[in-house]
């Protein structure tokens, strides 16, 4: 069977996020795989091992080339890659995203399962995946705890407030995983150095047939009209352990009447 | 300028309509002079409750015969809107099923949906929403400028609930629309997780536990401190994505979001995700061992300190009260 990988590449979350002059998040740093695609990744080399064929591509839109992300990916044993990266990109919302995303699927090939993310790490409007699902007139089950294929069907245990529900939906379609869904493998050295020579596709807006108009800024549907501080939360006393802090804890609460 | 009319995803656990259902239902009310809701499934015995919070109307889906809620449910609303019934602004909560909706429906009507707001205002003619970004250290403003409707969802406890007072809101039906394979998914069952004591975003108490903890088998010395203070016990997404405890159990970005009188943050160092689903509550203690801990910046009282040492003494006190 043949997956296909949603993968974002994102600004380093250790370090402090911040904003470019336009409001879009600032990316000039180097780009690392989202945590959070590395579990997708893990599901898509598990289910196509089990199957005994086919393979893992990845699809992905980055500013500047980036690749770096995309060579982790491949380390862990994707087969090869679709980059979009254009200029006419900058300011690209969810629906936009979404868009690309889903041409780009249609540039890696035939499949039977898109995987995703629920939400990427750093932009985190949770929309994206079903978006594409929408763009590709594919069946869905989002939030994805456990994926399992059997035959021409997925099975999919899909988180909700108060458990879970078991669903099913035949393929092609598209899950979205959560996180813990399944162990994320680290790449060996000698996947390190296979990414090396893996095929990546790198692509422009044009080249997938949208037109440059359409997305980013001139596309987004949507003006950032302000941004501001946030009113700051006070911190109040900071005290160091001495063997008795537990006692201040049963204070601090008794002074609040909830004991 | 007030608007004429939103559209409210209604989000229905057990029969029952979820909070953030009528929070945003308050909202609606104070931005619109007609409030209608939609729900993806029946709606006979909601009606009241949300007559009561202020929708005059409840576009039902009715049976979906297991298929899930996001493509049929945009599909029959873009099929109203088509049909000339377009609200101003259609409002969704962040839930599992709202998303879904939002994300199918924005595709159907080519237009933007923004998501993780926690305000919206009408300026004019625009419709503008605020969403915090950066753990909640900034906030930006979002206008919409693709026309009606805007679709915005919101996040939980952004806003208060208020009864209005009025009677059942009347229930119409939301036609179905056939959307052949792409409808093909369906639920076979559902499991409801057992959890004893207070709910997570419900209690006065929250008392969560993170990496600091050590070990899968410490998060029992935030339990039984949970117990002891009838609170719900929580998790960072640290422990949950190590498996530790359920993703129920998760506070912050990806998980719930509480805003309770005392939350007890142990061994959590504080990180974005997590400050985003907390830094509302009303009081914070936090321990951590690390003096340099982003939790401390929000703590009312901060213990330095090994949670290891300082639960259990916490734990034996309150026994002995």
């Amino acid at each position: 069977m043949n997956v296909v990988v949603c993968v974002k590449q994102i600004p380093d979350p250790a370090d402090p996020g911040a904003l470019d002059a336009d409001h879009t998040l600032k990316r000039d740093g180097k780009l690392i795989l989202d945590e959070s695609d590395t579990y997708g990744v893990e599901m898509a080399l598990q289910l196509v091992d089990k199957a005994g064929e086919g393979e893992v591509t990845l699809v992905s839109m980055a500013p500047n080339g980036e690749v770096s992300g995309l060579r982790q990916a491949l380390a862990m044993g994707a087969a090869k890659a679709v980059l979009v990266s254009d200029d006419a990109l900058a300011g690209a919302g969810a629906l936009d995203t979404a868009k690309v995303l889903a041409a780009a699927i249609g540039r890696a090939g035939d499949y039977d399962l898109v995987l995703a993310a629920t939400e990427s790490s750093d932009g985190y409007t949770g929309t994206v995946p079903e978006q594409i699902a929408a763009i590709l007139d594919l069946p869905s089950v989002t939030f994805a705890k456990e994926v399992e294929v059997d035959g021409e069907t997925v099975k999919v245990r899909r988180q909700t407030e108060a458990g879970y529900d078991s669903c099913e939906t035949p393929m092609p379609a598209l899950v979205s995983v959560t996180a813990g869904v399944v162990e994320p493998r680290y790449p060996s050295f000698k996947g390190i150095m296979a990414a090396k020579s893996k095929p990546l596709d790198n692509v422009t807006v044009a080249d997938l047939g949208i037109d440059a108009e359409m997305v980013g800024w001139s596309g987004a549907g949507q003006e950032i009209v302000d941004v501001s501080a946030a009113p700051e939360r006070e911190s109040g006393e900071k005290i160091e352990d001495d063997g008795e802090a537990h006692n201040k804890i049963i204070e601090f609460l008794d002074g609040l009447k909830v004991l | 300028m007030a608007l004429s009319k939103i559209w409210v995803h209604v989000e229905v656990n057990e029969d029952v309509v979820a909070p953030i259902t009528l929070e945003i239902l308050a909202k609606a009310r104070s931005l619109a002079d007609t409030v209608e809701a939609f729900v993806g499934g029946p709606a006979d015995s909601i009606a009241a409750t949300l007559g009561a919070h202020g929708a005059t109307k409840v576009l039902a889906a009715g049976d979906l015969g297991g298929g899930l809620q996001g493509v049929h449910v945009a599909a029959a609303l873009a099929s109203a809107i088509e049909g000339g019934d377009a609200p101003d602004a259609i409002f969704f909560g962040t839930t599992y099923d709202g998303r879904d909706i939002a994300a199918r429906l924005s595709v159907k009507l080519d237009k933007p949906v923004i998501t993780n707001n926690t305000d919206v205002e009408v300026d004019g003619d625009s419709i503008v929403v605020s969403e915090p970004i950066f753990g909640g250290t900034q906030i930006v403003k979002t206008k919409f400028a693709a026309g009606s409707p805007a679709i915005a969802m919101f996040r939980p406890k952004s806003f208060v609930p208020e009864e209005a007072g009025g009677g059942a809101a009347e229930v119409a039906a939301l036609a179905t629309v056939d959307v052949g394979s792409a409808g093909a998914a369906k639920v076979l069952d559902r499991h409801v997780e057992e959890t004893s004591g207070p709910k997570l975003d419900e209690a006065a108490i929250v008392v969560s536990g993170g990496r600091g903890l050590g070990e899968a088998g410490k998060y029992e010395m935030v339990e039984e401190l949970a117990k002891l203070l009838k609170a719900a016990p929580g998790a960072s997404r640290a422990i949950v994505d190590a498996g530790w405890v359920p993703y129920s159990y998760q506070v912050g970005q990806t998980g719930k979001v509480v805003k309770p009188t005392v939350y007890i943050a142990a061994g959590i160092s504080g990180a974005t995700q997590h400050m985003v689903g907390m830094k509302g509550s009303k009081n914070i203690v936090a321990i951590n061992k690390d003096p340099e801990a982003p939790i401390f910046g929000v703590a009312d009282l901060g213990i330095v300190g090994d949670v290891h040492k300082v639960l259990p003494k916490l734990i034996e006190a309150l026994k002995a009260r």
